[in-house]
């Protein structure tokens, strides 16, 4: 695979480490009443859908950027690759 | 050598799923007496991992929540044959994970004798055996030099696709509907109760509703507003062309991605890592090709010749912590079985006894109590490998 | 009988090659394939079938040969099951036949010819399982030994193979009329092109067929097309290269055979793996041709037709004078024509009526609506019959049952090839990912005007989408090619076996059978009989089976499908694969600063991941390590010792909010650590396992040194910037991996403070100045730039100092010179061991990822009053049973015994067996300070255990100890060493 990297340009997908879904930038706070369940779900629960996944790569032999890259889990078709940084900013994290 | 029924209206049970849900239905009717039963596989019977996997069985595992279980199994393949009347060809020509440094040997000694208080069995091995059972591995030249191995006689392969026609034969013949090219669409859940499920051959009514669908597990307990602690993952798997007899038994490599058997007919069947990404395309990508030929290059030179022939890629349910579920859920009536990463096949007997056990008398198998859905709220994992909620670590 | 004609051809007869089959000298020439050598040499029987052991000859002239199979070369450099049909003939070039007990002529294993009524498909599964055991003792190791059909040498493959990346905005596959075509279209546009092939001479089915383009013939046309795209810079053509495997984002798995690579007499690469990335590609891969099933066809000397057109035409083999030609569609009577030409006896056999009616005299006989019950000639073909008794000789037979488009790389990433009812063969599917796109024959498009005008509209298209200039359609004048097929899969009125799979003897009969037995849909057709599971994985058979199929159970082959497609498209070498990721090349070897000086003292090296660290230094007269490692111990505690820590992951951590960063990513409080202060940090996961331990010093206001375990640096650092990116990224904080920058030594024991005074300059290293966990920035050796941590994994009174890495190796000498005073010793990981388990710390063998804080002892370490990474779920009550597993220490009642880690724990009276398995020993040295062997393990409910005595059980290596549980803390417990 190929991602697009947004400072860096087209990279080979092996020069980058895989975590999972991007709602682990999501991260519950930590002081919520409901914070076990919350924590629960966060790290544990997944959606895991046929179709558009957003997710996190790390270009661990590159810039060592974390990138949010949309991707097509049943096609392998990356629609979008966002700095994961910028999106978490973004979510006002 | 099965009925090809349409569905009645109403069973005792529907399973969805024929792969380990095929063991499941077989054990339904033969051990607990329960023959109204469905088996409903979206596809041909075999087209899920049942039928695709590197044929490995094993009982080799670390955790007291899992030995057991796998032990079981184990047991369940030796007198499967004659249980169903149909030759699986269960060959066990032994299992030997190989191990290349000290801490890798203690590791390796803990589990071993937590196989063999378990019941199972188990043989440390120093380089000197090794050299004797496996003269072409590389010793001479090894960037990680072989230091021993832990050997597990009883491990060895199974035809997978005879296993799934020997349970298929044998549930048909206890009555149970075998319904294939019968896709599962919806449940029939009313206040929180499943009442059966929509299919693509119409909706079909059930006491109770038992899911084994492996990496499509998300997706069908989606349909019944689950999430669940699980992603699904592509691994690749290979065999080479057909060579004669030259490897003992399982093979797997501690230092590399790389773990080989030989077939009856005389490839090399072979696998490593998960490509890594979440997918559901059933096909990978060359990296991780290259990555397990050069682990098997590294521990056996030898291969450099053989010809890789097809690779697939299987669709893998792999859960938070590297285990299995085999439980209830919220919903009344309905049931799960999944999670069970790249490990399935070998699991195939118990996990159908445990799940048949479940449906019919509604609480766990002794060897399954820990395969539980609520261990992740509570802190009870069973993580053989160590790495946490990473479920493309496991 | 086959012979050579005296001219013609597309081969170097100036060029005449010797070589061995079956230790036979023969001779061929540059430009034939061992396959055509062997078909001009008359050797028409090559092999054995898989399951019968038939005898087989060549049968194809391509990657899709079933039957010629050999093992070629000698002893390491020997290849199995190597396609006759692929193999460019080199001089000296040794092949033999394979799967044979004897010899090819006399087979032992031919008698499984005759057991064929017990062998069909699906045997094994209804057979063998009585009594039980005898499979496995019995009936397996039988049917194991017959299995497989070439040999593995059993020794390292000696070859080497490399890899590389080519990158290219349009793929052509393919070097055919179309790929050719394309190829100039898009290379004349300026386009970077690569054009790649399987065979060695670029044309394809133009160097078999007689065709003519533009009034030349189709050989001029390719050689003056050649020509011109070798004149284009931005073109590279790649004969030999066979594309396996499409993947994601238009990146294709080829393999190049290298001409160049002769076994064992150069070392020069055999293969190249290349990873194409291409824009667009172009698919022009060509078809297959297809037999039909009648009685004994798998004779040797029966050919497919194109494979006797290309012998005929492309290696001047004359297929003998008399040939007969079995045929239901046009291209068949190519072969026919042909044949004619050069004045060989031809019977055609069509199984269209109403053909032939205008062929005149040309023909030796032309029997419409024809068809052959069985042959007759067990080792090379002599007689065919026919369905109406008429029996005719010939020397061979072309068989044609018509094309199937190479349609692989098309379905590789899982688009469904169709159809198509007026050719009889599957084309490409629609919707084709990654700008790919197929002309030619691969296409459906079997005549060559077709296919021409189909290689300029694919790269006029291929154009059009990278904004070049597309060009207008040429006109092409070639020769009419008829394509006219009419459906004939197999002769039912045979009577004798018909084979569909010929390389693992899947008759027509198997095919009924697993459709009576259920087996009907195409994957199980394949998996119950092992139809297309070859090594040509059923390239000419697949089609023809679920042709049959359908026809059982009455559903069209549209609805029937195919299995699924998958890489490689012709098997390819484990080792080519690999490259040279191999021996000691597998992984890159990380070495220790002072690895020089580590050598030069005869040092034992260990692997610890990728690193290789000195394990301890034998000095002259040590015969056992533990001697080595006793002594390096012992003068440690007694004086001074030196060890290289330099693999310990450094990760520099600098800004504003720096304290803040750490506070959240170690469990314990990190706000107020002082400028000058090392403070030892607990990280957890966010599940609330450990997963590192280390140490933090504060250089300065914003700057910080965080170190790992060696194990975890990459893992940590990752682990770290996404806690920096993804979860804070509002904190002013910047990590950096310093562990390759700075070579780190611990100097311990009561003599390290007066060694580092003579080392470092002008540092006042007293205790008042310099305590326990102090650091600071400081120079060494009159200048040079240090670090210098007061920290200790030994329990003495120990330093760690850091320098650049590249005056690492320096520093070890002159530490160890000026300690010479002092008896200084190097140590190396197995004293660092036995130190850290003498003193109790927990290191890699404790942190299994399984192990909490509450295990390790320390869950008062885990601050409540702030968030941090695994604060929230380390509270999970399974994580906090009060009877869970504590790390305490071990030591044996009988001081004497020895045990091991890895050895469970269950109380004493108690059975051993898993339930009252109560944990077990994760660490065991052996200590020379107190002179006994000393283990740390997780027991339950450990800490409230000591003095309590419970079996060690090690059934594994049959040793049971009694072991006493004490503290883990063995050595100086109150600590006073490191702090005097």
């Amino acid at each position: 695979m190929i991602i697009e990297h947004p400072l860096l340009g087209p990279r080979d997908a092996a020069e980058f480490v895989y975590l999972g879904d991007a709602s682990l930038i999501d991260r519950p706070d930590w002081d919520n009443p409901d914070g076990d369940k919350e924590f629960f779900e966060y790290l544990y629960l997944r959606d895991n859908p046929e179709g558009i996944h957003r997710e996190l790569w790390y270009h661990e032999q590159g810039d060592r950027s974390w990138l949010v890259v949309t991707r097509n889990t049943l096609t392998h078709e990356i629609l979008n690759v966002e700095l994961a940084r910028q999106v978490a900013l973004a979510m006002g994290r | 050598m099965w009925r090809d029924p349409e569905p009645q209206q109403h069973y005792d049970v529907i399973i969805i799923g024929a792969g380990h849900g095929m063991a499941a239905a077989y054990y339904l009717a033969k051990v607990y007496g329960i023959r109204k039963v469905a088996v409903l596989e979206k596809g041909w019977l075999g087209s899920g991992n049942t039928g695709r996997n590197t044929t490995i069985i094993r009982s080799n595992y670390l955790l007291p929540g899992n030995e057991p279980f796998y032990e079981f199994s184990m047991k369940l393949w030796e007198g499967l044959e004659q249980d169903f009347n149909f030759n699986a060809m269960v060959s066990q020509r032994g299992i030997l994970n190989l191990f290349h440094s000290d801490p890798q040997r203690d590791a390796f000694a803990r589990r071993g004798n937590s196989m063999l208080l378990a019941g199972a069995d188990a043989v440390l091995l120093d380089e000197n055996l090794i050299r004797k059972m496996c003269p072409f591995l590389d010793y001479e030249n090894a960037r990680f030099p072989v230091k021993g191995a832990l050997w597990q006689p009883r491990g060895g392969t199974v035809r997978h696709d005879a296993v799934v026609w020997g349970y298929a034969r044998g549930a048909d013949r206890l009555g149970v509907d075998i319904i294939q090219n019968c896709e599962v669409t919806g449940f029939d859940i009313q206040d929180g109760i499943c009442l059966g499920v929509e299919t693509t051959k119409g909706p079909i009514k059930a006491n109770k509703v038992g899911v084994s669908v492996a990496g499509s597990s998300s997706k069908v307990m989606a349909q019944a507003g689950m999430r669940l602690p699980m992603e699904s993952h592509v691994l690749q798997a290979f065999v080479s062309e057909g060579l004669k007899p030259c490897l003992p038994g399982v093979i797997t490599f501690g230092a590399g991605h790389f773990y080989v058997s030989q077939s009856d007919k005389g490839g090399l069947v072979f696998g490593g890592d998960l490509d890594g990404y979440n997918s559901y395309a059933q096909r990978g990508n060359l990296p991780t090709v290259e990555d397990v030929c050069e682990g098997g290059m590294a521990i056996m030179p030898m291969i450099g010749k053989a010809r890789l022939l097809r690779m697939w890629g299987g669709l893998m349910d792999m859960s938070m912590d590297g285990s299995p579920i085999i439980d209830k859920t919220h919903i009344s009536g309905l049931y799960f079985n999944g999670g069970w990463c790249y490990g399935g096949f070998k699991a195939t007997p118990a996990s159908g006894y445990c799940m048949a056990h479940l449906l019919a008398k509604d609480e766990p198998h002794h060897t399954a109590t820990a395969f539980r859905f609520d261990r992740f709220n509570k802190g009870l994992m069973i993580d053989e490998k160590g790495v946490g909620a990473q479920p493309n670590l496991h | 009988m086959f012979s050579r004609f005296p001219e013609g051809g597309l081969i170097d007869r100036e060029h005449s090659f010797s070589f061995t089959f079956n230790n036979k000298k023969r001779t061929g020439y540059k430009g034939d394939t061992l396959a055509s050598a062997l078909l001009a040499n008359n050797q028409l029987f090559i092999a054995r079938s898989f399951k019968y052991h038939r005898p087989r000859g060549v049968f194809s002239a391509g990657s899709e040969e079933p039957n010629a199979l050999v093992q070629l070369g000698r002893a390491s450099f020997s290849e199995p099951n190597t396609k006759a049909t692929n193999i460019e003939l080199y001089d000296n070039l040794n092949a033999k036949s394979q799967n044979y007990k004897l010899s090819l002529q006399f087979d032992l294993l031919g008698i499984n010819d005759k057991l064929s009524p017990f062998l069909s498909a699906g045997f094994y599964y209804k057979t063998f399982m009585w009594p039980k055991l005898f499979w496995e003792k019995l009936y397996e190791p039988v049917i194991r030994s017959s299995a497989g059909l070439g040999k593995l040498s059993g020794y390292p493959d000696p070859d080497n193979y490399d890899k590389g990346f080519l990158h290219c905005d349009i793929l052509v596959v393919g070097g055919g009329p179309s790929g050719l075509l394309s190829a100039l279209v898009t290379g004349r546009a300026g386009a970077r092109v690569i054009l790649a092939d399987e065979d060695f001479r670029l044309g394809g089915r133009l160097n078999s067929d007689r065709e003519e383009i533009n009034n030349q013939s189709g050989q001029e046309w390719v050689a003056q097309t050649i020509a011109e795209l070798k004149s284009l810079d931005n073109v590279r053509l790649l004969p030999r290269t066979v594309v396996f495997g499409n993947y994601d984002h238009g990146i294709f798995g080829a393999l190049e055979q290298r001409p160049d690579a002769l076994p064992g007499i150069n070392k020069k690469p055999k293969t190249v793996l290349w990873r194409i990335y291409s824009k667009r590609s172009i698919i022009c891969t060509g078809a297959t041709e297809r037999s039909i099933g009648f009685g004994n066809n798998d004779r040797p000397g029966i050919l497919l037709a194109g494979a006797m057109r290309t012998y005929l035409n492309r290696f001047a083999v004359k297929p003998g004078d008399q040939v007969a030609l079995f045929t239901n569609n046009d291209s068949g009577l190519k072969t026919a024509n042909d044949l004619a030409d050069k004045d060989i006896a031809v019977t055609v056999i069509d199984t269209r009526p109403n053909q032939g009616q205008n062929t005149g005299n040309k023909y030796h006989d032309y029997i419409a609506g024809g068809r052959i019950a069985d042959v007759r000639g067990k080792k090379a073909i002599n007689s065919i019959f026919l369905t109406d008794g008429k029996s005719i000789k010939v020397d061979s037979l072309a068989v044609s049952g018509g094309w199937n488009p190479n349609v692989h790389l098309t379905c590789h990433k899982r688009t469904k090839p169709v159809w198509n009812e007026k050719i009889q063969a599957f084309v490409p599917g629609e919707n084709l990912t990654d700008g790919m796109r197929v002309a030619g024959s691969a296409n459906g498009l079997f005549d060559l005007s077709s296919a021409l005008l189909s290689g300029i509209a694919a790269a006029n298209l291929a154009l059009e989408d990278l904004g070049l200039p597309t060009s207008q359609h040429p006109d092409f004048e070639t020769s009419v090619e008829p394509t006219d097929i009419t459906p004939f899969w197999y002769v039912k009125e045979a009577r004798s076996r018909s084979w569909i799979d010929l390389q693992n003897d899947v008759t027509t009969k198997d095919i009924s059978q697993a459709h009576d037995e259920g087996f009907r849909d195409v994957e199980h057709l394949k998996r119950y009989t092992t139809l297309g599971m070859a090594t040509d994985q059923g390239r000419t058979s697949n089609v023809s089976a679920l042709a049959i199929m359908s026809e059982r159970t009455g559903k069209s082959i549209s609805e029937t499908g195919t299995t699924i497609f998958r890489p490689p498209y012709t098997p390819i070498p484990i080792g080519a694969l690999a490259g040279r990721s191999r021996g000691k090349h597998f992984r890159p070897t990380r070495f220790t600063p002072s690895h020089r000086w580590a050598e030069k003292q005869g040092a034992v090296f260990v692997e610890t991941g990728n690193w290789l660290r000195a394990q301890w230094y034998p000095l002259e007269g040590e015969t056992h390590w533990r001697q080595s490692v006793d002594r390096e111990v012992l003068s440690t505690r007694d004086s001074v010792g030196v060890c290289d820590v330099s693999t310990l992951g450094k990760i520099d951590c600098q800004g504003r909010d720096a304290a803040e960063f750490l506070n959240r990513v170690y469990a314990n409080p990190f706000l107020k650590l002082p400028v000058g202060k090392v403070r030892y940090g607990l990280m957890m996961r966010e599940d609330g396992i450990v997963y590192d331990d280390g140490t933090v010093a504060r250089l300065d206001e914003n700057h910080y040194v965080i170190t790992t375990t060696t194990a975890n640096a990459v893992l940590v650092f990752r682990q770290l910037e996404f806690a920096r990116q993804c979860l804070w990224p509002q904190l002013d904080v910047h990590l950096i991996s310093t562990t390759d920058g700075w070579a780190q030594f611990s100097v311990a024991g009561p003599n390290s403070r007066n060694l580092l005074a003579k080392v470092t300059d002008d540092f006042d290293l007293s205790n008042e100045a310099f305590p326990f966990m102090a650091c600071a920035n400081l120079t060494a050796c009159g200048g040079l730039k240090a670090r210098l941590f007061r920290i200790s994994f030994s329990g003495e009174l120990a330093y760690e100092i850091a320098v650049p890495s590249r005056y690492g190796n320096s520093m070890m000498e002159i530490l160890m010179k000026a300690g010479q005073e002092f008896n200084v010793v190097p140590y190396g990981t197995e004293a660092l061991g036995v130190m850290r388990i003498e003193k109790g710390h927990f290191a890699g063998n404790e942190l299994t990822g399984q192990t909490t804080a509450f295990n390790l002892g320390l869950e008062r370490m885990v601050s409540k009053k702030k968030d941090s990474i695994g604060n929230k779920l380390s509270e999970r009550s399974g994580l906090n049973q009060p009877d869970g597993n504590r790390l305490v220490g071990f030591v044996p009642l009988d001081k004497n015994k020895q045990f091991n880690a890895g050895t469970h724990f269950v109380s004493r009276g108690k059975e051993k067996n898993l339930e009252n398995d109560e944990g077990w020993m994760t660490s065991v040295a052996y200590s020379p300070t107190l002179g006994h062997t000393i283990g740390l393990g997780f027991i339950k409910n450990g800490l409230n255990r000591f003095g309590e005595i419970v079996h060690a059980v090690d059934p594994l290596r049959g040793n049971n100890t009694d072991v006493e549980i004490c503290s883990p803390h063995f050595y100086d417990p109150d600590g006073g060493r490191q702090r005097g």
